[in-house]
């Protein structure tokens, strides 16, 4: 369970806590007979950017529409900057969204798109049309100002939903899977685009998406959400390292997953081969465990010393993968196959071939344990 | 676990901000509206059903009276048989014409589409005159029919082909135009050749479409009187049997009754629909791509010589009544007049009617379209009482499920009960704007509703977002981008005010008369040249209309809707 001291102090914090600007408590939401969202609890503090990632149909967008007003939760509170809003309608909340399917307005040029939350609000014209410039210039669209929405490629119109999203200056931001409709080399350029926006605006933000890489390249916190539940919030790092569950090990990045059994003294046996340990991380109440360890962190080797851990395993396949290796092992003594990565410089010195044998090293403070067997 | 302030375990709601309460408020005004203009008639209507002549209450013996005539069943049959057979044949052509327009390159595409509209600008009587010209005993084309009688099934059937080929074609058109060019080229980049996209991709997106054109039609064939009273001869149909009973024996009760059983097949065609549109979905989003279709000689080939058979024909009716009112007496004096024209010589108010028809049309377009585009916006995106929404919906289109003869009735029922305050309207032509309106209510609605369907769900929520109020939304995004379906509605309820005879021939008064009504009169009393003439003249007011509505339009789009034409130099991603 996650627990207050694993939520990590925000960025750039050095102080005691900040009171959070957004909190969520112990939302519930139901559809009919059906649970969506089951007591989530979470907090985003000022400027921090929040990441929720999960499997399709886990709640996400139910998440943000709840946060956003849109929908009501079934039971829970929410407070924005300190204020209890968890009945007040969207019209009075304070945020911009973003969702994925842009939602521009057609008729309206780009330049009338970002301005209509800042129009007819007693702000001068030419102010609004300073204002629009300099949003369609952090976005890098000034040219594209007269231009209508369907003239503009997938990431124009995305940068153009940002904008608009961002003229009224919200203090929260809300995005719906910003990137899933646009191809994966603009989406990579946005992501760091977005961010660097993000930081330079301060404006907290809660992204939705279903891509783990997108939630590890950008966001401060991480919400790893599975079938309406929070399975685990952290830095990108600490749900990276130290996954919570095995479902937020293998969810976040690749792991290879073994069944194992627990044995004393730390060690816990694997098939025919026993493997040991971090001190006191085998301490549970189940006999059966999971091992997870990620296949950057199998180091690969021709010598058999005998030093712990040590794995014989028959290279069954080497996938190339552009700037690194993957080999697929077939370890001696275990059932599970195994994946383990290597540089390209690795491989050569090596000179590893499919069907050889190799020493794969799995080291001990690398090795997560996991009570129970979850399949 | 971060603890919980308070168990929070009651069921949330959220508050209601100003736009909410007052598109509940706008909503509920509609409801009232259409409540007092739609419910309260039919339910008058219905209780009138179950009364004597003294107004006392009968029970059932009205109806069993009328059961006890064969008459009905032979009438619910030929009712049947007439409307299923003019749906299968219109909706067939009107699909096949639909696709053409907007899936091939075929040349003079605005030439066939305008063709194709031209029959709805002409009332139902026309085709029938045309049809005797054409078929009847003196006819042109007689030997064509191979000795079967115009004056029955055929004549009508092909009368309302032709009267409601438009109605089909301008639903159809709508389901056409909404096409996503990028699923077209996701399916031949799949390899999936023409009859797999058209069965994977162009029939799921016109669906909704096609089941709306079938309803329509059959209701229009079912409940319409126009053209079995020219040309039905002794085959009785239960739209004319109404007319009958009311006008002829002044046997409101019966009428009553008639009219209640026509309300069955319309209400079962009707909620057969209401099931279809439950699955329609939004199509056109902001980063939807018009489909501009790729030429294909043969097929484009094949498009305009179906397209021109039709225009032939549709054409050439419209001439035969041309003729017929400008020539002395048919078949004996072929000699040019317009003296048919002089129609204040003629029983049916002459001129006057025809200026009272123009005044009716006005007021109708005008009121209607704001309004019924107005409600359906309210009904589609009012939040939190769904209810109501859900209700108005059903009352928006319940006038498809009533027959004009049945509302105009109805409407008499209604207004004229001496305690009712509204009935000040009763005989004037507020009460004739009224019931026009409401007549045409559904279709106009059902068009608002679909292009409404067609836009991002999300333009609300964004709008919200940035803290707009809806009114403005609504009248810088939502109505510009519907400006053309606004217009098209507007259009839809000039010429069908122009051209009906149904729902006010039984609400006309001696102030009041009116140019299609004229048209049923004259044609009554055998002065079917002065018909034809009056009927041409409509016609020809509706087409005025039409073009400059077409001009109008055509100015808009090149204005506001700049966004449809796709710039194929747009930059791309750099
Ligand atoms: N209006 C609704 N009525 C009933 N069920 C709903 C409704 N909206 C969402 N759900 C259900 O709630 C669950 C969560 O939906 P949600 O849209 O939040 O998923 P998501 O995490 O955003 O998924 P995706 O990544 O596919 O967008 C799903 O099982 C969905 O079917
Ligand atoms: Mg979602």
């Amino acid at each position: 369970m996650v627990t207050l001291a694993d939520v990590p102090v925000p960025v750039g914090a050095a102080m005691p806590r900040p009171e959070a600007f957004l909190r969520l408590v112990d939302i519930a939401k139901q559809f009919g007979r059906f649970t969506a969202l089951h007591g989530i609890s979470l907090e985003v503090f000022k400027g921090e950017f929040i990441c929720c990632v999960g499997p399709s149909g886990c709640g996400k967008t139910t998440l943000l529409r709840i946060i956003a007003g849109l929908d009501a939760q079934t039971t829970g509170q929410v407070f924005q900057a300190g204020a209890e809003i968890s009945a007040l309608p969207a019209a009075r909340r304070d945020f911009g969204i973003v969702f994925q399917s842009y939602a521009l307005f057609p008729n309206l040029t780009v330049a009338r798109n970002v301005a209509f939350g800042i129009e007819n609000r007693g702000l001068a014209r030419l102010r609004v049309r300073e204002r629009v410039a300099e949003l369609l210039d952090l976005v890098g669209l000034a040219e594209q100002a007269d231009k209508f929405p369907a003239q503009l490629s997938g990431g124009q119109q995305q940068r153009v939903a940002l904008a608009r999203a961002l003229a009224p200056a919200p203090s929260l931001l809300l995005l719906d899977e910003p990137l899933s409709a646009l191809d994966a080399q603009v989406r990579a350029r946005l992501r760091g685009e977005i961010r660097a926006l993000q930081r330079r605006l301060g404006v907290t933000t809660v992204m939705v998406t279903h891509d783990q890489e997108e939630a590890l390249t950008m966001a401060d916190r991480i919400v790893v959400m599975a079938q309406g539940r929070i399975d685990q919030i952290g830095t990108p790092e600490q749900v990276y390292r130290h996954p919570a569950t095995p479902f937020v090990a293998e969810f976040l990045g690749r792991m290879n997953v073994l069944p194992g059994r627990r044995l004393p003294g730390d060690r816990v046996a694997v098939g025919d081969v026993t493997l040991h340990c971090a001190a006191g991380a085998c301490e549970g109440t189940t006999e059966t465990v999971t091992l997870c360890i990620r296949p950057e962190d199998i180091a690969i080797g021709r010598a058999s010393g005998d030093c712990a851990n040590m794995v014989s395993a028959r290279v069954e396949r080497l996938e190339f993968m552009g700037s690194y290796y993957t080999a697929h092992l077939a370890p001696r003594g275990i059932a599970a196959p195994l994946e383990a990565d290597l540089s390209a410089q690795a491989v050569r010195d090596l000179a590893l071939r499919p069907g050889e044998w190799v020493e794969a090293a799995l080291p001990r403070d690398r090795l997560r344990v996991f009570f129970g067997w979850p399949r | 676990m971060i603890a919980t302030a308070e168990p929070g375990m009651r069921r949330r709601r959220l508050g209601a901000s100003r736009d909410d309460l007052i598109m509940r408020l706008g909503l509920g005004v509609g409801f009232l509206l259409l409540t007092l203009t739609v419910v309260a008639p039919l339910a008058t209507l219905l209780v009138k059903a179950f009364q004597d002549r003294a107004g006392g209450f009968v029970g059932l013996a009205n109806f069993l009276a009328y059961a006890e005539s064969p008459a009905l069943l032979r009438s619910l049959h030929h009712s049947l048989f007439v409307a299923l057979l003019a749906t299968a044949i219109c909706v067939t052509l009107a699909f096949a014409f639909a696709w053409c327009l907007t899936r091939s390159c075929m040349p003079a595409k605005g030439l066939f589409r305008a063709v194709a509209l031209v029959p709805i600008l002409a009332p139902s009587l026309l085709p029938a005159i045309s049809l005797v010209y054409l078929f009847g005993n003196q006819g042109l084309l007689k030997g064509l029919l191979f000795g079967a009688s115009i004056y029955g099934p055929i004549g009508i059937v092909m009368g309302e082909v032709f009267w409601t080929f438009p109605h089909a074609l301008i639903i159809l058109l709508t389901a056409f135009a909404t096409a996503d060019q990028r699923l077209y080229e996701a399916a031949e980049s799949l390899r999936a050749g023409r009859l797999r996209t058209f069965f994977a991709v162009t029939l799921p997106g016109v669906r909704y479409g096609l089941i709306s054109a079938a309803f329509v039609v059959f209701t229009l064939v079912i409940t319409d009187f126009g053209v079995p009273k020219v040309i039905g001869g002794h085959y009785n149909v239960l739209a004319t049997d109404v007319y009958k009973q009311v006008i002829g024996q002044q046997n409101f009760q019966m009428g009553a009754v008639v009219g209640l059983i026509l309300l069955v097949p319309a209400a079962l065609a009707f909620v057969a629909d209401r099931f279809a549109a439950g699955r329609q979905v939004a199509l056109l989003g902001a980063r939807s791509v018009p489909l501009a279709p790729k030429p294909s000689p043969a097929v484009d080939a094949a498009a305009a010589l179906f397209c021109t058979a039709v225009a032939v024909v549709i054409v050439g009716i419209i001439a035969v009544a041309a003729f017929a009112a400008s020539i002395k007496l048919w078949p004996y004096d072929l000699s040019f007049t317009l003296g048919h024209f002089d129609f204040d010589n003629v029983d049916g108010g002459g001129w006057g009617s025809y200026r009272n028809s123009l005044t009716l049309a006005g007021w109708s377009a005008l009121l209607g379209s704001l309004f019924v585009f107005t409600l359906a916006f309210l009904v589609e995106k009012t939040r939190g009482l769904r209810w109501l929404g859900a209700a108005t919906q059903l009352l928006a289109l319940l006038p498809l499920a009533v027959p004009g003869i049945v509302l105009g009735l109805a409407y008499i029922f209604f207004f004229n009960a001496p305690a009712n305050p509204l009935g000040a309207i009763y005989g004037t032509m507020a009460i004739l704007v009224l019931n026009t309106i409401v007549h045409f209510y559904a279709v106009a609605h059902l068009t608002a509703i679909t292009q409404l369907k067609q836009l991002d769900p999300e333009f609300e929520t964004v709008a919200v977002s940035l803290k707009v109020p809806i009114w403005r939304s609504f009248l810088s995004v939502t109505l510009p981008v519907s400006l053309p379906t606004v217009f098209e509605i507007a259009l839809y309820l000039f010429v069908n005010a122009m051209t009906t005879v149904s729902g006010v021939v039984f609400l006309y008064s001696p102030d009041t008369t009116l140019a299609s009504v004229a048209v049923l009169n004259m044609d009554d009393a055998g002065d079917t040249a002065p018909a034809a003439a009056m009927a041409l003249l409509i016609f020809t007011t509706s087409a005025a209309v039409r073009i400059v509505h077409t001009l109008v339009t055509r100015g808009l789009l090149a204005r506001t809707q700049a966004w449809r034409r796709r710039i194929t130099e747009a930059p791309r991603e750099a």
